[in-house]
């Protein structure tokens, strides 16, 4: 199935979605790696407020290529991160800020899919490296918060319009694309690939 | 004289840099239309339309194939009678802060004791220069090799017991891919280094990743190796992106070296779909060469 969604999500929209279904996105999203993941749960836990409210926004894994022209930032690429160095963070992260759609690529782990579960969230993925395609879907720079961190650890607040095409690979009934492909891969190494070269 | 040569090589550098991180290399396109041409899963043929299409949006508008443009890192082939030598170190560090805000590139060097992006891709020994020195020559050859992160972090280095063998290094190959899964952007380029002590097995690994897709080991024995890890790796069927299908790799270019009669190293070397690498020749006359990259020949005159 194929979706067109706006940021904020309901909950009610997100739970209709499930692996391998695809979502256009529209409307408010920031950026967050490593370095914002960390600073948002920082900042939370010692009661500060966050420049911006999450509640029902969508987080990309994503460290961009800007430039600024006339006083303006451009996007000029931004594809996707690998999720999984962000694993430690997103299940709290969902908890607390109540974003409803994770997008990066490469796949998340099994406190995600749970976390997903829990909360009404799905992690979505942006084919990797396709940073070109994926400034299409970006409309305007909104704003950008923490620039301190670094250009790509920064968090910017992005305007999509039609962002996608996003993969379901988390939906929030827990089901995780990529641990089906593990468990394929693992299967594969053990009856196709071991054999040849002489392990059991 | 000198002077305009170094200006030269500064120039042509970041025209290097440029050429490297927005168009991909013609074997590695090539290899990617091949791959798409010959698979029948849905999803996986997606993802490689949604790589070729972005390829060609990069080139069109000169824009970074991938928003990770990379630590920078340079082969350098400095022929003995190149006039410019002790210089070529500073040229090329400029080269790469120009590049940086002229293509743009992302800035992607960061201090290790200080958290700090330095903002313009320069840092402590970085960018990173592989040199060798080539006896007779008069020519300068730079490949520029921009490294992204999400394809370095599975890479591995292990040094074997000798009686564990090929068969070990083979089994290492097979379960570290398998454990990168979907990580580090497939169809991925491997690389693999035998022998040596640890460090030479990762150069030469790395090095191994400059060859052409395509191109195979001129060594009988390492060009069948390379068929067989190829056909293995491909065999788990992750595919591109983790989807599944056929290809999870494009190549797997293997060299070795020697090795210490008590260890058998082996490292594993990975480099995303965007395999980025582009060369040229710098001659003593200050005229430029592009190798890989023909149409940078074009925008150079």
């Amino acid at each position: 199935m194929e979706y067109h969604l706006n940021t904020p999500l309901k909950e009610k929209d997100v739970r209709k979605l499930r692996i391998g279904d695809i979502v256009y996105l529209s409307g408010l999203m920031i950026t967050a790696r490593d370095a914002a993941h960390n600073r948002v749960l920082k900042l939370l836990a010692s009661g500060e407020k966050l420049p911006l409210d999450l509640n029902g926004l969508a987080v990309y894994h994503c460290g961009p290529v800007v430039r600024k022209l006339n006083g303006e930032w451009e996007i000029v690429a931004a594809g996707p991160t690998t999720s999984a160095r962000m694993e430690s963070y997103e299940a709290e992260f969902m908890e607390k800020t109540g974003v409803r759609m994770i997008i990066g690529k490469g796949g998340m782990g099994s406190r995600t899919a749970e976390a997903c579960k829990r909360l009404g969230a799905v992690y979505t993925i942006f084919t990797g490296g396709a940073a070109v395609l994926a400034a299409r879907g970006m409309k305007r720079v909104v704003d950008v918060k923490w620039l301190d961190l670094g250009v790509p650890e920064a968090m910017w607040i992005i305007e999509a319009e039609n962002f996608g095409p996003l993969m379901v690979a988390i939906d929030s009934t827990g089901a995780n694309f990529y641990a089906d492909l593990k468990r394929r891969v693992d299967k594969n190494l053990m009856e196709k690939v071991y054999p040849k070269i002489g392990f059991k | 004289m000198s002077e305009n040569l170094e200006s030269v090589i500064e120039k042509a550098s970041i025209l290097l840099l440029k050429g490297a991180t927005t168009i991909i290399p013609p074997d590695v396109k090539e290899a990617l239309i091949k791959a798409r041409d010959g698979e029948t899963n849905p999803l996986a043929i997606a993802q490689l339309n949604a790589i070729l299409e972005n390829c060609k949006l990069a080139e069109r508008e000169s824009k970074p194939i991938c928003q990770d443009t990379g630590l920078i890192i340079f082969y350098v082939s400095l022929g003995e009678n190149f006039p410019v030598k002790g210089r070529l170190k500073d040229i090329l560090r400029r080269a790469t802060v120009k590049a940086t805000s002229e293509i743009p590139l992302r800035p992607n060097a960061v201090d290790v004791m200080m958290h700090k992006n330095s903002g313009d891709n320069t840092g402590r020994y970085i960018p990173w220069i592989e040199w060798e020195l080539v006896p007779g020559s008069d020519e300068l050859t730079v490949t520029a090799f921009p490294k992204g992160g999400g394809s370095e972090a599975p890479c591995i280095a292990k040094v074997l017991s000798p009686s564990q063998g090929l068969k070990y290094a083979k089994k290492l190959v097979v379960d570290t891919v398998a454990e990168a899964g979907a990580k580090p952007c497939p169809p991925v380029s491997i690389g693999v280094g035998l022998g040596g002590t640890i460090d030479v097995a990762m150069k030469i690994a790395k090095k191994a990743l400059l060859r052409p897709v395509g191109v195979r080991s001129n060594i009988e024995v390492l060009a069948n190796l390379e068929l067989e890890l190829l056909d293995l790796v491909n065999s788990l069927g992750i595919g591109p992106h983790g989807v599944g299908g056929k290809t999870t790799a494009l190549t797997v270019n293997v060299d070795y070296a020697h090795r210490h009669p008590a260890s058998y190293a082996v490292a594993v070397a990975f480099n995303c779909w965007a395999a980025r690498r582009s060369k040229m020749k710098i001659y003593p006359d200050g005229s430029v060469e592009f190798v890989t990259h023909k149409i940078l020949n074009e925008w150079w005159r």
